[in-house]
């Protein structure tokens, strides 16, 4: 393992002026990605700029107006531990107790999930789903993006010199509204998604008035099937309108054969996991 | 014939390691420390074929706290021989070439240098200021491709032994055998049902949980002395001796704790290097692998393709049969085809065979041994071919299997005529077994069952036993413990001494303290080991006797011995109140053995699985699992249980999921236990188990060896119970859920 530098600001100011100027610095929420990578080498860092002590990257806070806060370093364990959360976010418990396993959601973060861009990201595509927003916070200020816009390429997003992810914001859910997130993998944990769907519905007097899906492992990065939503709209929710949303997250889908499966076999996984998980939303809502 | 009946032996105690295994207190290679300990790191081959043009360790020596690099230059000149550590004989520069890299390297990992410095890290980022600069070369990957005339050749100087003679001309075919039984041409004339198919297995590995260690220290007195995890203490030494060229004698090896082997800790990879890197630096060196090196610098299992026919009459009695087995040695001679070509049809009595192996070098790491070598391929694709048969014939899968099954008499068509085996008896407690016999419900759902053979080895072993004073002993043996075997080595012992288990006290020691014991492999150590250790005891017992004899005045063979107890002409002892005299009747009493023993006994195993398979996503989740074995005669059943269970999991890991994922530049693309696949507790039912007991004539209790043929028949139960789930038939490992989604696609 390389030598690296290590500094654990107090404040997202001093977070801010650290990264400042030093490309060759990483954030460290959990640190489950991060110092795996600069183990095997995957990844050079001179300075490890560890974001636990910061409140605001802490925080998890549930507001039945305002929606959720979730501090970037919340580790998953507090996620599904949290009773608001699993109360209005079922799914996001959910997602956070499939990431790792028991003893690596004591340190992994969901907010480390989006900032380390795979596009097998497991949280990314449920919270693209739950219309989820990133706050950033950079030597210029901060600003708002939606995450469906976070990430640009594998292992890369929007974070600019100096610039980090202070917490998502998740809107609130809405009567009748439910998500789900699938991911299918050849061992039953313990394994990175070959392909994953994540769904949101808003159903109210039996018609899907909004709907949103995102994809796992099948892009470059996490794909937001905004097709595959759009085609739900104003449809009433069963066996017709989750194929039809199915066969348009099957055309979203744009994989590459790896050593987790080939182009074909991807994006008809796209199609059954879409289904699958509408399926399981829907079930939710009644 | 009454059983009979055993204090100690077929009893289940408590293992005289737990509670070090429990507490963390047993101390394995990487817990090994030391005054003035440097730490080493290995630069390993990004290529998978590629000329060495140059190595500069200038840089790398520079780096503060490096203290020696060493590379392939730095062994000694020695003329080339064949050398032969208990696994056939290999030439010297093989062995040499595949600890570190000389001239060429031939796949991604191959050691290249090695580098000891004052911390793994510092070691770790002077291996890469190594310079080397490599001329990269087309790489071969696969048997079949290897096979092919203009097919890159690894090996300039290699020629194939075709049917025992020296071919001209270079090739990656290292081997050419063939085993004939009958005529099999002929044979297949007198059949109403023929089924030939082509059939491929990946690469897969062992997957122990501790990775390779060792350490050793060169000392001023031209000493060498290593402690690594091993399989094969004595292996360490001799191989160590022959790339270093240097006497036996003059190394010394301590086997520390293993964490797992199963035929992947016999090769030496970091021994040669330690103690060449200990003889620059004057002080200890310590090298441990990453899981990366482990997967792409050790040797994991031959992949291979096969091709089986055979043929059968309308009443299902089996008249032919051929097999083609081509598979892929690594980088260096020796697929384990061999085994492959004992194994493909020894369940069955067939009268007309013919097998041909093919051993065949590609751009991978070089193979070693996993479990029944070779035996699983060839079974994955004999015995989903017989439940073909079956099917077609109409005929249950066991009921073909039991009227076509090997018996004592039967020849194997590589020669050997089989003496008592449990065949038959485990296919009757398949079919008697309440897995077998229960129904099994719900769409998508299938069973499969298959059989395997693997034939266990004997080798020298040597064991010696010290009477204590209070009437407990000390077992001293040289089989590292990979299997609960010092366990059931001890009970040996303690049944032939008659006295508890608990009172022998068994310790695996180093190659200096005890005689020349071969490697804890081929299912062996119950077998042979405990036979040294029923010799050593019936060797304390005579003199025992002499000691009695001397106390009441008779001769020794006046004196009766029997469950712990001397006697004689109203005199009696118990062997705690006759080791308390040893010192008054003539002095310490130390019992030793060395055997070779031939009486080995194969062991057949078989599986039944239930699996379900999503039709929707390809994968397959095993429902139900049942491993039935003859272990001759169970020592300690719950280990028994154990191999069981072990080589049934790791048969459905390389069943389902396991392979080495290869680009087509030979980078193996999933090299961490995360990509690789292997099974968890949370992808598995509890394995049952069923033990069949059909003594081993070969052996004072009938041990046969149980710790490999467990594993041969997963695959293939797998693949006939994919096929009811499914319908579809799968000939390729692993069967993965994209490989049966296309398998259903193409239905």
């Amino acid at each position: 393992m390389q030598w690296f530098d290590y500094a654990a600001p107090r404040s997202v100011a001093e977070a801010v002026s650290l990264l400042d100027g030093r490309p060759d610095a990483r954030i460290l929420a959990g640190g489950t990605d991060l110092l795996v990578q600069i183990r095997s080498r995957r990844r050079t860092c001179g300075l490890v700029v560890d974001g636990k002590r910061i409140p605001e990257l802490n925080e998890l806070s549930f507001d039945p107006a305002a929606g959720l806060t979730l501090g970037a370093a919340v580790p998953c364990y507090r996620i599904y531990g949290d009773r608001a959360v699993r109360s209005a976010y079922p799914s996001l418990a959910e997602v956070a107790g499939l990431i790792g396993g028991t003893a690596i959601q004591g340190r992994a973060s969901i907010g480390g999930n989006l900032c380390n861009s795979a596009p097998s990201a497991d949280a990314v595509p449920l919270l693209i789903a739950l219309g989820a927003q990133c706050r950033l916070a950079g030597p210029g200020g901060g600003r708002t993006v939606a995450v469906e816009q976070f990430c640009t390429a594998p292992g890369r997003n929007l974070l600019g010199a100096g610039e980090l992810l202070v917490s998502l914001r998740i809107p609130a859910p809405a009567p009748g509204f439910a998500a789900h997130y699938l991911r299918f993998i050849p061992r039953n944990e313990m394994d990175i998604a070959v392909a994953g769907a994540g769904v949101s519905l808003r159903i109210q007097d039996g018609v899907i008035r909004e709907a949103r899906v995102a994809l796992a492992s099948v892009a470059p990065v996490p794909l937001f099937a905004r097709a595959a939503g759009e085609a739900l709209a104003g449809k009433t929710p069963g066996p017709e309108a989750f194929h039809q949303a199915a066969e348009a997250a099957r055309a979203a889908a744009s994989p590459i054969t790896d050593m987790r499966g080939t182009v074909e076999y991807r994006r008809h996984l796209c199609a059954v996991l879409t289904r699958r998980a509408l399926e399981a939303a829907a079930r939710e809502v009644h | 014939m009454t059983k009979t009946e055993y204090q100690v032996v077929g009893t289940r105690p408590v293992r005289h390691d737990g509670a070090d295994k429990v507490t963390g207190r047993a101390l394995y290679g990487a817990d090994f420390q030391m005054a003035g300990l440097l730490h080493g790191a290995i630069l390993r081959s990004p290529h998978a074929h590629a000329r060495i043009v140059r190595i500069d360790t200038a840089k790398a020596l520079a780096y503060p706290g490096v203290k020696a690099v060493v590379t392939a230059a730095d062994f000694p000149p020695a003329p080339d021989k064949l050398v032969d550590f208990g696994e056939g004989a290999t030439p010297l520069a093989y062995v040499r070439g595949n600890v570190l890299a000389s001239g060429k390297v031939l796949y991604r990992g191959h050691a290249v240098a090695g580098v000891a410095a004052t911390s793994a890290h510092i070691a770790e980022e002077a291996a890469q200021l190594i310079e080397v600069e490599y001329e990269p070369l087309p790489c071969v990957l696969t048997a079949p491709e290897a096979m092919q005339p203009d097919a890159p050749i690894l090996h300039d100087g290699l020629r194939t032994a075709e049917l025992g003679e020296k071919a001209q001309g270079r090739s990656n075919i290292s081997e050419h055998f063939r085993h004939i039984l009958g005529d099999s041409k002929k044979g297949f004339a007198e059949t109403d049902v023929v089924i030939e198919r082509e059939f491929s297995t990946a690469t897969v590995h062992q997957g122990y949980i501790e990775p390779h260690n060792a350490t050793a220290l060169w000392n001023n007195d031209g000493r060498v002395h290593i402690w690594c995890s091993t399989q094969g203490s004595f292996v360490v030494r001799d191989a160590t001796a022959c790339v270093l060229d240097i006497a036996q004698s003059r190394i010394r090896v301590t086997p520390m704790e293993i964490g797992g082997g199963f035929g992947g800790k016999i090769p030496v990879y970091l021994e040669p290097v330690a103690a060449l890197l200990s003889r620059k630096t004057g002080r200890p060196v310590k090298i441990l692998m990453t899981r990366k090196d482990v997967f792409e610098g050790t040797g994991p299992t031959p992949g291979s393709y096969i091709r089986v026919k055979i043929g059968a009459t309308s009443d299902g009695k089996l008249v032919a049969a051929e097999a083609y087995l081509a598979y892929e040695a690594g980088a260096y001679p020796g697929a384990m085809v061999g085994p492959g070509g004992m194994c493909v049809f020894a369940a069955y009595d067939i009268p007309n065979v013919t097998i041909d192996g093919f051993d065949v070098v590609v751009n991978k790491p070089s193979t070693a041994a996993y479990r029944a070598p070779g035996a699983t391929n060839a079974a994955f694709a004999t015995e989903t071919v017989i439940d073909e048969l079956a099917e077609q014939l109409g005929i249950d899968p066991v009921e073909i299997r039991l009227r076509n099954a090997a018996k004592e008499g039967t020849r194997r068509a590589d020669g050997p005529k089989f003496k008592r085996i449990g065949c038959v008896e485990v296919l009757e407690a398949v079919r008697g077994s309440e897995h077998y016999q229960s129904p099994l419900e719900g769409p998508n759902r299938g069973r499969g069952v298959a059989v395997g053979f693997w034939f266990n080895v004997g080798l020298p072993s040597s064991c010696t036993i010290n009477v204590n004073a209070d009437g407990t002993v000390n077992l001293v043996e040289g089989s590292t413990d990979i299997g609960g075997t010092r366990t059931s080595v001890a009970m040996q012992a303690a049944e032939v001494l008659g006295i508890p288990v608990e009172d022998v006290h068994p310790s695996v020691v180093d190659t200096d303290s005890v005689g020349f014991t071969a490697v804890t492999g081929g299912s062996r150590v119950t077998f042979s080991t405990g036979m040294a250790a029923c010799e050593a005891a019936g060797d304390v017992i005579r003199q025992m006797k002499e000691r009695a004899a001397k106390l009441w005045e008779t001769v020794p063979d006046k004196v009766e011995a029997g469950r712990g107890s001397f006697r004689c002409n109203g005199h009696s002892a118990t062997f705690k109140e006759l080791a308390a005299k040893v010192g008054e009747t003539g002095g310490p009493v130390v019992g030793r053995a060395t055997v070779n023993p031939r009486g080995v006994g194969g062991s057949f195993s078989a599986a039944i699985a239930d699996v379900e398979v999503d039709p929707e996503t390809g994968k397959t989740t095993v429902l139900r699992f049942t491993s039935i074995q003859d272990a001759g005669k169970a020592i300690h059943p719950s280990y028994v249980e154990g191999q069981m269970q072990g080589g049934s999991v790791q048969g459905i890991g390389w069943g389902l999921n396991e392979e080495y994922y290869m680009s087509r530049d030979g980078m193996m693309m999933n090299s961490s236990l995360l990509d690789y696949r292997m099974p968890t507790s949370l992808d598995l039912p509890m394995i049952e188990t069923i033990i069949v007991e059909v003594p081993n004539p070969g052996h004072p209790f009938g041990v046969r060896g149980v710790g490999e043929a467990n594993i041969v028949p997963p695959p293939a139960a797998l693949a006939n119970a994919i096929y009811r789930a499914a319908g579809v038939r799968m000939r390729r490992l692993p069967m993965s859920p994209p490989a049966v989604m296309e398998a259903i696609w193409s239905k």
